[in-house]
């Protein structure tokens, strides 16, 4: 009698187990579901919107004309990767030493701890906060104005705890057995690092990088007092003058990333723009997927070239 | 699995080793030795005055239960244990006649003197050859014929040679298990060591790879001490002169490898030997 009451009640339970299972595969299934969708219709909206706008005649091709809404968006897309290029010369040297530093000399104790929590405060911190402090120190003391080397510097401030993360990832899964193959012939920590460690973990700094690179390049609000609302009138690209206000590659001429000059024509809300901002948030939005797929074919490529041949 | 076989007892040729002795000490010339080593991982005392001498010509196995401290002492003798965060080495490592436990010692010399190979099989993600060219270059030879001649002597000395002599320039890791091991002795050998440190070398390997590894060991004795931490009973028989047993941190039992696996003196190698503990 007692032991058929426990067998039911056995069931019951396990009834129960099974049926708040199905309920949690149900719940977690839709909540899946439900980002997917929104990530896609995004997604096909903003491309639907504007992917035409990316074959007009001109628009990749030509300089904005009446402060943006009309012509095309040329010196937009230009100052966008030189921006992004500038900030990774900046910014991929200083992250890099400081993850070598953290993994492979820093002695456990209070100032690496000190270390690491700074960097993620700076990687805490909001851009448009961080683009203040680079004005009043770039633009206004350094008096750089709004330059592309100011706004570079504001980039470089968020990129560097994000790269700096990444890099000491990939140097600490390195096995450990290929330090101690190094030290034990007599090598220095740094010869160890330089030539064994990095390469090693190169597959997946590439990756790391190319991911912060998409950030970056669709970063708007640290880069609207540092290099600026707008790109000059006319870029001349073959001129090596660096100092001309004209010269593509000046660094401290003002510049103008996809992102801003979407915010700029947004906000000014000239109905007849419209198309452009489209065209420019479909042109920066397949810009950042190509970052994104191409980070993993070129880890994938290169951790292939490296295991085995 | 065949071929590998066959290729590596082709390349060994035994006529030039001559028989090897194993069982018995051969020789009273030492090449290093220790005396009252203790080591000390912060507050932990894992290794207890350990003082031994290592032969020329000779093999020395290091034998004892998991955590016993035969590795943290054969790790003492290249100054590895400088390498962990919070380890200390106390006491007298005499190389080459002089105390090599200081802080003046230049280890990136001595290491080359010195040199190791690990229980994984642990080569650089770089071709065959940069393998073994690698460090060499590091410490400045720049000789193309004298890298070379070194990439081929130290390939023969690990009986890789025939192997692999057709694709120098191919990934290392496109080698097998045993290969790979035999690469990472043939890059120890590049440096002339004059004693060699095998920490486990086969415990990663197949039984055939790790008696084409055993049998290297055999040929790599002459002229040189080699120093083998192992877990494995029958290849310390098999391969070693002396042996010294560990348990607990303390170095129990010192002796020639016959006596020591015959007619153990003390009773904790006797219940080692016996299987009452591992």
């Amino acid at each position: 009698m007692g032991n058929s009451q426990t067998t039911a009640a056995q069931e019951a339970r396990i009834e129960r187990s099974m049926r708040n299972d199905r309920i949690a595969t149900g719940v977690l299934t839709a909540i899946v579901a439900l980002v997917m969708a929104i990530v896609v219709s995004m997604v096909l909206y903003i491309l639907a919107q504007g992917v035409g706008q990316l074959f007009q005649p001109g628009f990749l091709t030509e300089a904005s004309r009446a402060n943006g809404t009309e012509g095309g968006i040329a010196y937009q897309l230009f100052d966008s990767f030189y921006l992004l290029i500038l900030t990774l010369i900046i910014s991929l040297p200083i992250s890099l030493g400081g993850a070598v530093f953290l993994v492979e000399y820093a002695p456990e104790g209070p100032i690496t701890k000190i270390a690491s929590t700074a960097i993620e405060t700076l990687s805490s911190l909001p851009s448009i906060v961080v683009g203040m402090f680079g004005f009043l120190m770039f633009s206004v003391n350094f008096g750089w104005g709004y330059s592309l080397i100011s706004g570079a510097i504001a980039l470089t401030m968020f990129n560097i705890p994000i790269l700096t993360r990444v890099i000491q990832q990939a140097l600490e899964d390195v096995p450990s057995s290929q330090r101690d193959a190094c030290l034990a012939m007599g090598l220095t920590r740094w010869e160890t690092t330089l030539h064994v460690l990095i390469p090693a973990a190169m597959p997946a700094i590439v990756t790391g990088v190319v991911l912060s690179a998409g950030r970056v390049f669709g970063e708007a609000a640290a880069l609207l007092f540092t290099s600026g609302m707008s790109s000059p009138a006319r870029l001349n690209f073959l001129s090596l003058n660096f100092a001309s206000p004209t010269c593509a590659w000046n660094i401290f001429r003002p510049g103008e990333s996809l992102a801003v000059h979407i915010y700029k024509i947004y906000g000014e809300g000239s109905p007849e723009a419209q198309h452009i901002v489209w065209g420019t948030a479909a042109l920066l939005m397949i810009c950042v997927l190509l970052f994104n797929v191409l980070s993993r074919i070129a880890g994938k490529a290169l951790a292939r070239r490296m295991t085995a041949e | 699995m065949t071929t590998e076989t066959d290729q590596f007892l082709k390349s060994v040729d035994s006529s030039e080793r001559g028989p090897r002795v194993t069982g018995v000490a051969i020789s009273d010339e030492v090449m290093l030795e220790t005396k009252d080593v203790n080591v000390y991982y912060g507050d932990h005392h894992a290794l207890h005055d350990t003082s031994l001498a290592f032969h020329k010509d000779e093999i020395t196995a290091l034998i004892g239960p998991s955590g016993c401290g035969k590795s943290t002492f054969l790790r003492s003798l290249n100054l590895m244990n400088r390498e962990i965060k919070g380890c200390r080495v106390t006491g007298e490592i005499l190389y080459d006649g002089h105390n090599i436990n200081t802080k003046t010692e230049n280890l990136y010399e001595l290491r080359k003197s010195i040199g190791m190979v690990f229980q994984q099989p642990n080569p650089f993600h770089k071709s065959i050859r940069e393998n073994i060219t690698f460090a060499p270059k590091r410490h400045g030879v720049r000789d193309k014929a004298v890298l070379d001649q070194m990439v081929e002597e130290s390939l023969r000395g690990a009986a890789l040679w025939d192997e692999v002599k057709d694709k120098l320039d191919k990934s290392a890791f496109a080698l097998s298990g045993g290969q790979q091991q035999r690469l990472c002795i043939a890059r120890t050998l590049a440096m002339k060591p004059d004693v060699i440190l095998f920490d486990e070398p086969c415990s990663a390997l197949d039984p055939i790879s790790t008696l084409a590894i055993e049998d290297l060991m055999l040929s790599l004795a002459k002229d040189r001490a080699i120093i083998i931490v192992t877990h494995n009973m029958e290849q310390a028989s098999r391969v070693s002169n002396r042996t010294a047993f560990f348990y607990m941190g303390d170095m129990v039992e010192y002796g020639e490898t016959e006596q020591i696996f015959q007619r153990p003196k003390d009773k904790r190698l006797n219940d080692y030997l016996t299987g009452m503990f591992s």
